[in-house]
C-alpha cells in the first residue's frame, strides 16, 4: 500500500461527529440495514428490501432504482457475482480482480490492467463508486446504462474473455465442488428474484444492485459539508477554496465532475486512443475523456485514461506545465496569448492535494458489506 | 437531452399507431414472412461458391444476419395492422434456417397488400433498460457467433456480412460490414435504422381464421454491394463498423433496396 488510511476525526466533537455519522447511517441505509447473516431464513420467499437513500447533500440519482429495487438478497448476489472469477473464460479473473475495494474499487498500482492470461487493457481501470449517478459509463461514455454495463468487461478478449451466455450457464451448473468457494448461485438467484431462473437481465440487475450500494459519501469533506467546520485543516480549506475556482468549472459538485467529455491535453500515446471519438466518430471528439470524479482520488492511482501519472502532484503539473495544444483542446485550459494549462502555485499545489486527500472515505474501503465473500482473485 | 426529446417523440409517435383502424371483424389469422437470402440470381449458401460484386471483385459470403423489427401489413385502402411492438423484433440468420421465417400471430383476417417493417432496431429501444430486451435483443449473445449487438458502444448491430474475397484484409482475406448507430444516446450520431415498405404488387395475402399465406421475399447480397448509397467495393473498405459512419450510412442505403417480394403462397 502506497497511501495511509486516515484516520477518523480526533476526539473534540465526538457528539456533534457522532451525530452528523447517524444521519449519514441513516441515509445510507444500504450498509447499515444489513448485519453479518446474509441468507434468508428458511421459508422466507419474498427478498428484503433495502432502503436505497441518498446522502442529503447529494444530488438526485441517474439510476432509475423504481425498475430495479434494492433487496439484500439481491445485492448478496452481486457481491458474490462482482467477485466471482466465474465471470471470467479461465474462471480466474472477477470484476473485484482489477476493481479492489482497498483502492475505491481501482487496480492499484496498474497503470493498465491486465485480464485473463495477463493480457493487457488499453485503458486504466476507473473506479467503482457513486455509479447511481452516472448518467454515462467508461473513459468514452460508450455506455449509458449501469445494466449494461458488465457486458463489456465480460466479453472484452484482453478482459474476461467470456460471453454473457456462457456465463449463464456455468452459474447454472453451480455449486461446483471443485470451486475455491462452492456457491449455489441458482438458489441466491432464487432468494433475489423468486426462482432459479438465470437470466442477463437478472444477473446484470444483480450487479447493478451491488455497484449501486457502493456509495461513498463519509469523507472527513463530507463531515465539513454537513457542517462540521473542523473536519478539514485550514490548508485543506485553502486547498478547497483553489480547487473550486480553479478546477471546479470540470471537477463541479459533489461527485466533483460534470461528466462532460474534453480534451484534457495529454499528449497522445502509442494507443493513439482517440476516447470518445471512438463512440461518436465526430472529429470534434477526438481526444476527448470522460471527467472523472474525485472522490477518493488519493487512494486510486495511478491517473488519467491510460494511468500515465503515478501521484497527484504529477498529475496538477500536467495541468500547470505540461498542456499539449491540438485541435479539441477544452477552452477551460487555453489561455490567450499564453502556453495553454491552469496557472498554479507549488503552494497551491500543495493545498489542493491536501484537500483532495480529505475526500478519502476510510469508510468505504473498509466496509465489510463491500469485501469479497471470498470468491475472488486478487492479482 | 436531445435524444430524450426525440425519443418521446419516438414515442408518442408509436403510440398513435398503435392506435391504428380496428377491424370490424374479431376473426385473426396468421401470416408468415420468408427471409429468403439470395445473390444475384443464385441461393446464398454460406462458405460456398465464389460471385462477382458490382466492382468486379470475388466474394464468398460467410456470415449475413440482420434484424427485421417492427412490422405492418399494409391493406389496400391505405389502413395498416402494426404488430405490437414487443413482438416484433426478429434477427435473421443465414446459417438458421428457422431463423428465415418471420411467423406472425393474430392477425387480423384481412387481405393484405404491402408490408412495411424496419431494418435494424429502432433508436428508442436501443435506450431502453434491460428488461425491454428479451429474446432476440438480448445484449448476452457472443460477438463470435450471433452476436448483434456493440456492448462497448450500448446499441445493436442491424445488419453483420462477413466473408472472404482475393480483395480482402491482407491478414486473413476477410471484409467484415457491421451496420449499427441509431442516432446516439447523448450525443446525435449518424443514424441507420432504415425503413423497407414493399408492395405485393399482383400478389395478395388472405389472412382468414384457417388459411395462412407465406409472403416469401428475396434478399439479395449483391445489393448491399451495389446500389443507391454507394458501390462498395472490398478492395477500398474491407472493415465498415462504427468508426466510418458515413460509409455505414451509404451502405445502410444500399441494403435498404435489397428486398423484393417473389411470390406469396
Amino acid at each position: 500500500m502506497q497511501f495511509t488510511l486516515k484516520p477518523g476525526r480526533v476526539t473534540g466533537q465526538v457528539p456533534f461527529a457522532c451525530a452528523i455519522l447517524a444521519v449519514m447511517c441513516a441515509a445510507i441505509s444500504v450498509a447499515c440495514n444489513k448485519n453479518d447473516d446474509p441468507g434468508v431464513k428458511p421459508g422466507d420467499a419474498a427478498p428484503t428490501p433495502i432502503q436505497w437513500k441518498k446522502p442529503a447533500h447529494f444530488p438526485d440519482p441517474v439510476y432509475d432504482l423504481s425498475r430495479n429495487p434494492l433487496t439484500r438478497e439481491g445485492v448478496e448476489l452481486g457481491r458474490f457475482l462482482f467477485y466471482d472469477g466465474i465471470l471470467s473464460r479461465t474462471n480466474q479473473i472477477g470484476c473485484g480482480t482489477c476493481h479492489q475495494q482497498e483502492a475505491a474499487f481501482t487496480h492499484h498500482g496498474h497503470e493498465l490492467s491486465h485480464g485473463v492470461d495477463d493480457l493487457l487493457g488499453t485503458r486504466n481501470s476507473p473506479s467503482i463508486q457513486n455509479l447511481a449517478w452516472n448518467p454515462s459509463f467508461f473513459w468514452d461514455g460508450g455506455v449509458h446504462d449501469l445494466d449494461l454495463v458488465p457486458f463489456n468487461p465480460v466479453e472484452n478478449p484482453v478482459e474476461m474473455d467470456e460471453t454473457v451466455k456462457n456465463v449463464i450457464a456455468k452459474l447454472q451448473n453451480t455449486p461446483l465442488a471443485t470451486a475455491k468457494m462452492p456457491v449455489d448461485y441458482p438458489l441466491m438467484f432464487k432468494k433475489a428474484f423468486g426462482d432459479e431462473q438465470i437470466t442477463s437481465e437478472r444477473m446484470m440487475k444483480a450487479l447493478s444492485q451491488f455497484m449501486v450500494s457502493l456509495v461513498s459519501a463519509e469523507s472527513r469533506y463530507d463531515y465539513y459539508r454537513m457542517g462540521d467546520q473542523s473536519a478539514l485543516t485550514v490548508d485543506e480549506q485553502r486547498g478547497m477554496a483553489i480547487f473550486r475556482s480553479k478546477c471546479g468549472s470540470c471537477h463541479a459538485g459533489e461527485l466533483f465532475t460534470d461528466y462532460s467529455f474534453r480534451n484534457n491535453g495529454l499528449i497522445p500515446s502509442g494507443a493513439e486512443d482517440q476516447g470518445r471519438f471512438g463512440v461518436t466518430a465526430n472529429p470534434a471528439d477526438r481526444y476527448k475523456f470522460k471527467v472523472p470524479g474525485l472522490r477518493n482520488v488519493a487512494l486510486t492511482a495511478p491517473y488519467m485514461h491510460d494511468g500515465r501519472y503515478h501521484s497527484l502532484r504529477e498529475v496538477l503539473d500536467h495541468y500547470s506545465d505540461s498542456i499539449h495544444p491540438s485541435a479539441t483542446l477544452d477552452s477551460a485550459l487555453r489561455r490567450p496569448g499564453q502556453k495553454p494549462g491552469i496557472s498554479l502555485t507549488a503552494t497551491e499545489k500543495q493545498s489542493i492535494i491536501a484537500f483532495l486527500s480529505a475526500l478519502s472515505d476510510g469508510h468505504f474501503i473498509r466496509n465489510k458489506q463491500f469485501s469479497d465473500p471470498g470468491v475472488g482473485t486478487n492479482f | 437531452m436531445l435524444a430524450a426529446v426525440v425519443g418521446m417523440l419516438m414515442l408518442a409517435s408509436c403510440e398513435s399507431e398503435a392506435q391504428g383502424p380496428v377491424p370490424s371483424t374479431g376473426d385473426k389469422g396468421a401470416l408468415t414472412i420468408e427471409f429468403d437470402n439470395i445473390v444475384g440470381d443464385k441461393n446464398l449458401v454460406l462458405g460456398g461458391g465464389a460471385s462477382t460484386n458490382g466492382a468486379g471483385e470475388d466474394f464468398v459470403i460467410t456470415k449475413f444476419n440482420y434484424y427485421v423489427s417492427n412490422i405492418k401489413l399494409l391493406r389496400a385502402d391505405g389502413t395498416s395492422y402494426v404488430v405490437p411492438q414487443d413482438s416484433s423484433y426478429f434477427l435473421i440468420m443465414e446459417n438458421k434456417k428457422e431463423s428465415q421465417f418471420v411467423r406472425l400471430k393474430n392477425i387480423p383476417a384481412g387481405t393484405y397488400t404491402g408490408l412495411e417493417f424496419m431494418l435494424g432496431v429502432d433508436s428508442l429501444r436501443n435506450t431502453m433498460p434491460i428488461e425491454r430486451r428479451t429474446g432476440v435483443l438480448d445484449p448476452g449473445g457472443s460477438m463470435m457467433e450471433d452476436g448483434m449487438y456493440w456492448a462497448w458502444n450500448s446499441g445493436y448491430i442491424f445488419l453483420k456480412m462477413e466473408g472472404t474475397s482475393s480483395k480482402g484484409n491482407p491478414v486473413n482475406s476477410k471484409f467484415y460490414y457491421h451496420i449499427g448507430l441509431f442516432g446516439g444516446y447523448s450525443t446525435r450520431t449518424v443514424n441507420n435504422t432504415r425503413i423497407v415498405k414493399l408492395g405485393f404488387g399482383e400478389w395478395k395475402a388472405e389472412v382468414t381464421t384457417s388459411k395462412t399465406p407465406e409472403v416469401h421475399l428475396f434478399a439479395d447480397v449483391q445489393k448491399v454491394f451495389k446500389g443507391p448509397g454507394i458501390n462498395l467495393s472490398i478492395g477500398q473498405y474491407n472493415s465498415v463498423m462504427s468508426q466510418q459512419p458515413q460509409v455505414t450510412a451509404q451502405i445502410a442505403d444500399n441494403y435498404t433496396q435489397m428486398f423484393s417480394v417473389d411470390h406469396i403462397h
